[in-house]
């Protein structure tokens, strides 16, 4: 399955995928209109230290600690993709006390947001690494190790 | 072909029936419900009292999940003993199921110590299942003072759900802070300042010594008046039927890490179980969501002659309050490290180069990562512990532990 992988040492730290992705999910047609003035909702975003930047989005982990620890039973794997369904979730953080990741957060109405590859919205391919400048951000099938 | 037999129908039977299937298509698998209805999320329960959760999103899994994965579902019936050496449960309406895998799922039940003069309490209840919310949402039709024994988490979650349908909720507990079981005084203080804030009462260090119709006497002295009791005292595994068997029980129904009781071909998951906490090293029921999930799947898979193992269990909550979130982890043991910012708390417990536990109110953002510390043994040598505290990212890991989170498939 494809994956989203970051390469550290190409990112700029510039938040541009951060704001791809507010964008994409955001449902609207125009990006000023989306997110001018208004404080943004990701579902990556970039971490660093000193020089280092880099993006953080869900993993789609193999084995997925979240689906197993929401106690809404509001997030699934299907195909390998690990989506939430919003309507369900009560905003309790579970899935945040598990994930290793730190890749779920809370949305604007306080229902739990996390990357589901922009394949249920209008992109169809993930955003991020679409508008990346760098190349910092792929979408690439990798073999899982042994 | 292998019959499996689950009895007990909630999070840790939904995973063990997963963990079978994933390696035995085929064999029949019968699971005895004593609830009437497939296995939902019982934590929403409270969350369904205050309009949060429609009763139609609370199932546990997809309405066709019991098809799909070929399980046969006896809904109100209760299993009463197992017979070990002839392999069978013997369930309440006298039927015996043969069984080759058992899987003991039951959960726990309210604990309920004998309070003098409770049979003259006319409305009282405990708070585990759907029926429980149901019949308390029915009492709190028109508004009433509420009762509450036990500031523990169901006590204090139940709070919570009635706080907006009722006149006052009082909540008195032995114990002289809320949440005593996961928080230190520090954090029950905090908490306790929030839910008073919010209308709660509370009567600490204190506790019924007497029930007479819609009064309580208290230890301490006092009288209260109330209309709606509801005991949240505790809760104990339902370990009974492996106990009579002859199996190995603590509190709950000890384990290993593949989750088989002492019995042969008996195992057992979630809150009737006991198996070992990592961050302590010794058996502790841990009865919380995930740990019944990760417990029933490896269970299944072992039961269907899968090989899996479950080896990192700890103690984790994360739970809210009118908006303040609280989340616990691991032990308190060791050296403390405090970090008090501007939206709340964290304090970190750490032991022999180890993360062992943390509280964090207020301050909660991606702390996935601290619990991983916990649960994968990291040694804090390698990590910058000291960023780490302040905010938990993977900026404090090296290039190379990045590498394999962000790099690679996990
Ligand atoms: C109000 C409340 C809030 C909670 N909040 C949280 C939270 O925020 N986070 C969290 O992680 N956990 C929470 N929990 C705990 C969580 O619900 C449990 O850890 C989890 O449900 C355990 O799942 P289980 O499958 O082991 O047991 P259960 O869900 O209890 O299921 C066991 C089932 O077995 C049935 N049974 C018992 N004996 C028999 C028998 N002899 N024959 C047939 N059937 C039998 C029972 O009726 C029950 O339906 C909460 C619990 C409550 C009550
Ligand atoms: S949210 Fe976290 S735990 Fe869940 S699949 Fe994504 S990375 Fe894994
Ligand atoms: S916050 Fe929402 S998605 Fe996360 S565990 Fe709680 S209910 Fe599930």
């Amino acid at each position: 399955m494809k994956r989203i992988y970051v390469k550290e040492e190409w990112c700029l730290g510039c938040h541009l995928c951060e704001y791809n992705c507010a964008f994409a999910n955001s449902g609207q047609k125009d990006m000023a209109t989306a997110l001018k003035g208004k404080p943004i909702y990701p579902r990556i975003h970039i971490e660093g230290k000193d020089a280092v930047t880099y993006a953080v989005s869900c993993r789609h982990c193999a084995d997925p600690l979240c689906v197993k620890s929401c106690i809404a039973g509001a997030i699934a794997r299907t195909d390998g993709v690990v989506t939430i369904d919003r309507s369900r979730c009560v905003g309790c953080l579970t899935c945040v006390l598990v994930c290793p990741y730190g890749a779920l957060a809370p949305g604007e109405d306080g229902a739990m947001q996390k990357c589901e590859l922009c394949l249920q919205n209008a992109c169809g391919a993930p955003a991020c690494v679409a508008g990346c400048p760098n190349g910092a951000i792929v979408f690439e099938e990798r073999e899982a190790e042994a | 072909m292998k019959r499996y037999v689950i009895i007990g129908n909630g999070v840790a039977a939904a995973g063990c029936i997963e963990g079978v299937r994933s390696v035995d298509p085929e064999g029949p698998i019968t699971v005895v419900s004593a609830e009437p209805r497939p296995a939902y999320c019982r934590p929403l329960i409270s969350y369904y009292l205050e309009g949060k959760a429609a009763p139609e999103k609370m199932n546990y899994r997809p309405d066709d999940f019991y098809d799909r994965t070929g399980c046969r579902v006896l809904y109100g019936k209760k299993a009463v003993s197992i017979n070990p050496a002839a392999k069978t449960v013997t369930l309440d309406d006298g039927e015996a199921l043969p069984y080759d895998a058992l899987c003991m799922a039951a959960g726990s039940a309210p604990f309920v110590p004998p309070f003098e003069g409770l049979d003259t309490v006319p409305e009282k209840y405990t708070f585990m299942t759907m029926d429980d919310a149901l019949a308390l949402e029915q009492a709190t039709e028109t508004p009433k003072d509420v009762l509450i024994v036990g500031a523990g988490l169901i006590g204090l979650k139940c709070a919570e759900g009635l706080s907006g349908r009722v006149k006052s909720i009082t909540v008195c507990d032995l114990a002289d802070r809320v949440l005593s079981s996961i928080l230190d005084e520090d954090g029950a203080k905090t908490v306790q300042t929030h839910l008073e804030q919010h209308g709660l009462r509370f009567l600490l260090g204190d506790t019924v010594v007497r029930f007479d119709g819609r009064t309580a006497h208290m230890k301490n002295g006092g009288t209260l008046s109330f209309d709606v009791l509801v005991l949240a005292v505790g809760v104990k595994p339902n370990a009974a039927l492996v106990k009579d068997a002859g199996g190995e029980v603590g509190r709950g129904i000890a384990v290993n890490e593949r989750m088989e009781t002492s019995l042969p071909d008996v195992y057992a998951a979630g809150d009737c179980a006991e198996g070992e906490d990592l961050s302590c090293g010794r058996r502790r029921v841990l009865a919380i969501m995930p740990n019944a999930c990760l417990q029933g799947r490896t269970a299944g898979v072992n039961m269907a002659g899968g090989n899996a193992s479950f080896q990192n269990a700890i103690p984790m909550n994360a739970i809210g309050f009118f908006g303040l979130h609280v989340m616990t982890a691991g032990s308190y043991t060791g050296e403390v490290f405090a970090e008090i910012t501007e939206t709340g708390s964290k304090k970190f417990f750490t032991q022999d180069g180890l993360l062992k536990g943390f509280i964090l109110i207020g301050e909660t953002q991606r702390a996935g990562l601290y619990t991983a510390l916990i649960r994968n043994r990291t040694p804090l040598a390698d990590i910058d512990f000291a960023l780490l505290r302040q905010t938990a990212t993977s900026a404090a890991f090296s290039a190379s532990a990045r590498a394999d989170m962000f790099g690679k498939v996990v």
